[in-house]
């Protein structure tokens, strides 16, 4: 039904453009000798510290993305929308502005150590595993929140009616609906967030107070920089994308189950949820997400205003650089999406591909390519193929994980019509298949624009210093001391990327009715 | 002619087969308990799901290999009948060209088929706004202009009423009149398969029985007919 | 696939802009990025060199000292630089053992605190590494009252960064085999790590920390660009670390002249008076009209350390095993 030659091409070049820079990397480390590719001590230690903060943060944030996205689910209020495109900004912000945000809030100068003073306590201690993990809750619990809400409006009206003529309420209504999709959507979820946070790296080091919190991302940086040691490198790259592999299979197995059927688009409404016990719960974990989520933006937002006075002209250059990176990043990140998706439909461990991207470390997929391209071309000259090249790449279990539920739900209510009227190849795609996945469509294609749009992206072996992006320059402002220029540049940077993230979710809401 | 020649299917521990044959023009109602097998045998029609051995010919050509939407077969579900996000005008018209790229002469016949049914003027309308019996006839619209030479209905008008029910069947014999297509669909209710059927199967225990004609067949109906009507 | 006429369209531009200059000779001068950026004294230096070379000068950024080592490693014999700017002592023993690098024929009276006999490569500027605090602090005389005192401070790794991997270098050429039982001292005082210069120094501005590790010469910023006399650093009384930046001819270059007219302008006023506001860092050779009204009021380290660059290494690799094992526990 769908053709498998698109399938191939997507994944043959996901895998070129991931595995191929890793093959790069041990062949020019071959040339020179492999030298010493043992797994020492620290690597260990390492590894173990990686592997604790991941899981410890990414089950976190799946956990306290249920309540929220489920009152974001069964509720409506003036501002719904709006607080939806807001709680993604933590996301989709560069790590550095976002930590800045956060120790605004969090520090050992932030307002909640102010607030503990006034009452004689001491300040807020936020560096070392829990600052770590406070952190990464804060980036990935919008992530979970939009891809359970997503699945929590996947859940047929329907369904919501049956329970309420049942008598369904709270947990017997929980345990019957809700549970079983939950099954469903948490261990992709769970995966994705998992594997960012392992190869995080600069939150790390930042919040986590010194060498005791290293991780295998920051050992690849010691061998690269310090021992320029490429065979160590890469295979110290190599066992984080395996690790991944592994956790992915054992995830995303589970994703297989059957799926939800499909019922008219109706707008959620549920009976289960009147009591006032179950209003002051939700209440509850929308004010405090939105706090949680929200405050460090505004300090952020507070703090850039002084500066967007003083931003130079260049860097209003660099937005419109970092605008058509991101649009290009969006566009070619669908286009490998879709086809994959598409095959994941039946084969859910396809998926898996995707996830390469956000565990391959930047710089042995940035020396890689380099390596790649430098015989052949100036890399300089191609540094915009590659900045949109490895922004979708980093975007693309993103996309993957919010498309492919949506697809197989979309097979599952509809294919047989499909079927018996003949719908196949591109006709099903434009009038199946990709007007079903509308709306996960939208975000995703969101999520990869405001992604690339805020990601420092590739690695300084291909900085164009004529098109610099928007993070670039702010990094630049900021290593020339020129702090509130840099926090101008950050709004700057927040604002464009919310934009776009707004306008393309916005497109995929749009004009769902019945 | 319709042949269905030792067809057999197994999932999970049961075995369906039939082996049967039915004339071109001939309206079949299949009568039986639930899980008897009666979807199953549509879906095998329909080509949803191959069958383990035997063949499915019509007209002399054999079926059993080909996909569902190459069948000369049109189908209704008991639910899910329409894309929710198309129009029911393209819904219909996905009936005449799955690409949806309808000439004017298409489209015209579209809007033909939706005024025949009592649709007119509700083409640019999504499903959803629809009564139950409206979306029922905007999937006999479709059928109408599909001019398969075989209609399955699995229990589309379940949830409709019985005065719905009664028109939507006379509808069906309306178009069933008009392209002359064979029709086998599956019933629960005696009086569906009186007033449309000119022959009836009964299903039971994952096997069928040989067309019948229906007044025959309920004048004097077998052992498996009577147990299911209870009396 | 309009991305990709994006991407095509964009690739064309920077073909035709480059075909246009053919004609001029082209020097192309790696550095670290904050060098090539809108605020560092790239734009300065570019049009002061132009004036007088009759050239196209190319300057390309990666990253910071480390990764342009790197990337000349990467490249090998097949770079296409002709001069590397902005390696320091702690890079050059390995820069020169690529193999890559020219000796230079530069002669200079440089105003560094020692005395520069590399035959290699060529000084621009230096500074000396510093905790840079809020004025009205009083700061600890040197490491050990620090390690005592309750003061938070805020470091770089030095697995990747600069000024990290010099104050590792400060330590140990201070204190020699003491330098663990420093950092044992120091660990309660770190408030954390960052990746680098930019990250920590944001924290220390944004009142994280009490001190931070930058360079003496950050007080001058604030002073010259901002006229905020409020920060200062602290002199610590084992001397200070230095850092030398340094630049080199790549030996293959297709343009020898031009790298070595490069190298000398390089010591010239015309490119060393730009250094101090641009770069925030002592010019090598004080240009005639003196450092820029402010760098005066900066502390003037009584000793200034430096490891010889044949030893970093060597020195490097046993200081961050001890700072690792020190500060892990």
């Amino acid at each position: 039904m769908i053709r498998s030659w698109p399938v191939f091409l997507a994944a043959g070049l996901v895998l070129l453009c991931l595995i191929g820079p890793l093959i790069a990397v041990f062949h020019r480390a071959g040339e020179a000798g492999l030298t010493s590719l043992t797994f020492s001590a620290a690597d260990g230690a390492a590894l173990r510290f990686s592997l604790l903060q991941s899981v410890l943060s990414a089950s976190l944030s799946v956990l306290l993305a249920i309540p929220v996205s489920r009152a974001l689910a069964r509720r409506r209020f003036r501002g719904r929308a709006a607080l939806i495109t807001l709680l993604g900004a933590p996301f989709i912000l560069p790590v550095i502005v976002a930590v800045m945000g956060l120790l605004a809030v969090f520090g050992r100068n932030g307002l909640m150590s102010d607030l503990l003073g006034l009452f004689g306590l001491p300040p807020v201690q936020i560096y070392g595993l829990h600052g770590v993990v406070l952190a990464h809750v804060f980036f990935n619990l919008p992530l979970a929140t939009r891809i359970l809400l997503q699945a929590w409006q996947d859940i047929p009206a329907e369904r919501f009616r049956l329970a309420a003529t049942l008598r369904l309420h709270g947990w017997q209504s929980f345990r019957v609906l809700e549970a079983p999709m939950l099954m469903r959507a948490l261990p992709g979820a769970w995966l994705v967030i998992f594997a960012l946070c392992l190869s995080s790296f600069a939150v790390v080091l930042v919040l986590g107070g010194g060498p005791k919190a290293t991780t295998l991302e920051l050992a690849i940086y010691q061998a690269f920089r310090f021992d320029f040691d490429l065979a160590r490198a890469a295979m110290l790259a190599l066992v984080q994308t395996v690790l991944v592999g592994i956790v992915a299979i054992v995830a995303l197995g589970q994703d297989s189950g059957q799926a939800l059927g499909a019922g008219l688009d109706r707008v959620v409404q549920r009976w289960d949820a009147s009591g006032v016990m179950a209003r002051v719960l939700d209440a509850l974990a929308l004010v405090l997400a939105t706090l949680f989520l929200v405050l460090p933006i505004a300090m952020l937002v507070w703090d850039g205003l002084w500066g967007i006075a003083q931003l130079p002209p260049q860097v209003w250059r660099a937005l419109w650089v970092s605008l058509i990176v991101a649009l290009s990043s969006t566009a070619l990140c669908m286009a490998l999406a879709l086809p994959i998706a598409l095959a994941a439909i039946r084969h859910p461990r396809i998926e898996g591909i995707g996830l390469i991207g956000i565990v391959s470390s930047p710089l042995v997929l940035g020396t890689g390519l380099f390596l790649i391209i430098h015989p052949f071309a100036n890399p300089l000259k191609l540094a915009f193929v590659v900045t949109a090249l490895v922004n979708a790449l980093m975007a693309l279990p993103f996309a993957l994980r919010v498309l492919v539920p949506a697809l197989r739900e979309a097979e599952a209510g509809y294919g047989r019509l499909a079927d018996a009227l003949g719908l196949t190849g591109y006709a099903r795609l434009r009038l199946l298949l990709l007007p079903r996945a509308r709306r996960p469509l939208g975000f995703a294609a969101g999520l990869t624009a405001a992604l690339s749009m805020g990601d420092l992206g590739v690695i300084a072996l291909f900085a164009d210093p004529n098109r610099a992006t928007l993070p670039l320059q702010m990094y630049r402002l900021m290593s020339a001391y020129r702090v509130e220029a840099a926090a101008g540049a950050g709004l700057l940077l927040l604002a464009s990327s919310l934009a776009l993230f707004w306008i393309f979710d916005r497109g995929g809401r749009g004009h769902v009715e019945a | 002619m319709l042949r269905l020649e030792n067809l057999s299917l197994t999932q999970g521990v049961f075995t369906m087969t039939a082996d049967m044959a039915l004339p071109a023009g001939a309206r079949l109602a299949l009568i039986g308990p639930s899980g008897a097998g009666k979807s199953t045998l549509l879906n095998l029609i329909a080509g949803f799901t191959p069958p383990d051995q035997g063949r499915i010919t019509w007209q002399g050509d054999d079926l059993t290999d080909a996909a569902p939407g190459a069948r000369p077969v049109s189908i209704l579900f008991q639910d899910n009948n329409h894309f929710p996000h198309l129009t029911v005008a393209q819904n219909v018209g996905l009936g005449l060209r799955p690409a949806l790229k309808l000439t004017a002469a298409e489209a015209a016949e579209v809007d033909r088929a939706l005024d025949q049914v009592g649709l007119a003027g509700m083409g640019t309308r999504k499903p959803g706004t629809l009564s139950g019996g409206q979306q029922s006839r905007a999937a006999l619209a479709r059928v109408l202009v599909q001019k398969k030479p075989i209609v399955l209905l699995d229990e589309p008008f379940a949830a409709l009423g019985p005065a719905l029910k009664g028109e939507m069947l006379d509808l069906v014999a309306e178009v069933l009149d008009q392209t002359g297509a064979t029709l086998i669909m599956v019933s629960h209710q005696p009086e569906d398969a009186r007033a449309i059927a000119s022959h009836v199967s009964v299903v039971a225990d994952r096997t069928i029985t040989p067309p019948q004609e229906t007044e025959a067949l309920f004048t004097n109906p077998p052992q498996a007919l009577r147990d299911y009507l209870g009396g | 696939m309009k991305s990709f006429a994006v991407v095509a369209g964009l690739l064309a531009g920077t073909a035709l802009s480059t075909a246009a200059v053919a004609d001029t000779p082209v020097l192309t001068v790696y550095t670290y990025d904050s060098f090539v950026s809108d605020w560092g004294p790239g734009p300065a230096v570019e049009k002061a060199f132009e004036e007088v070379c009759g050239c196209d000068l190319q300057l390309v950024g990666a990253g910071d000292g480390a990764a342009l080592l790197g990337r000349i490693k990467l490249e090998g014999a097949r770079t296409e630089a002709d001069v590397v700017l902005g390696l320091d002592t702690n890079l050059t023993a390995a820069a020169a053992e690529t193999g890559l690098f020219a000796p230079h024929s530069v002669t200079a009276d440089y105003t560094l605190p020692i005395e520069w006999n590399d035959a290699t490569f060529v000084p621009y500027d230096w500074g000396y590494f510093a905790f840079v605090q809020n004025a009205d602090l009083e700061g600890p005389a040197n490491f050990k009252a620090l390690a005592d005192s309750d003061l938070k401070i805020v470091i770089q790794d030095p697995r990747s960064s600069t000024p990290g991997l010099g104050l590792l270098m400060w330590v140990k050429a201070a204190y020699g085999d003491e330098a663990p039982a420093i950092w044992a001292g120091l660990s309660d005082n770190i408030v954390t790590v960052t990746k680098g210069w930019s990250e920590a120094y944001g924290l220390f501005l944004e009142g994280e920390a009490d001190m931070v590790l930058s360079y003496t010469t950050s007080p001058a910023y604030h002073l010259i660009a901002e006229e905020d006399a409020s920060k200062s650093a602290a002199a610590f009384d084992e001397g200070h670390y230095m850092q030398i930046e340094v630049a080199g001819k790549i030996a293959g270059t297709d343009q020898p002249e031009l790298a070595d007219q490069f190298l000398s302008f390089m010591t010239s006023d015309a490119f060393q008076s730009i250094i101090p506001t641009t770069n925030w860092m002592y010019p090598a050779v004080t240009p005639a009209a003196g450092l820029p009204e402010g760098f005066e009021t900066l502390i003037a380290p009584e000793k200034a350390l430096i490891t010889p660059a044949a030893d970093a290494p060597a020195v490097r690799d046993a200081a961050l095993a001890e700072w690792l094992d020190a500060l892990s526990k």
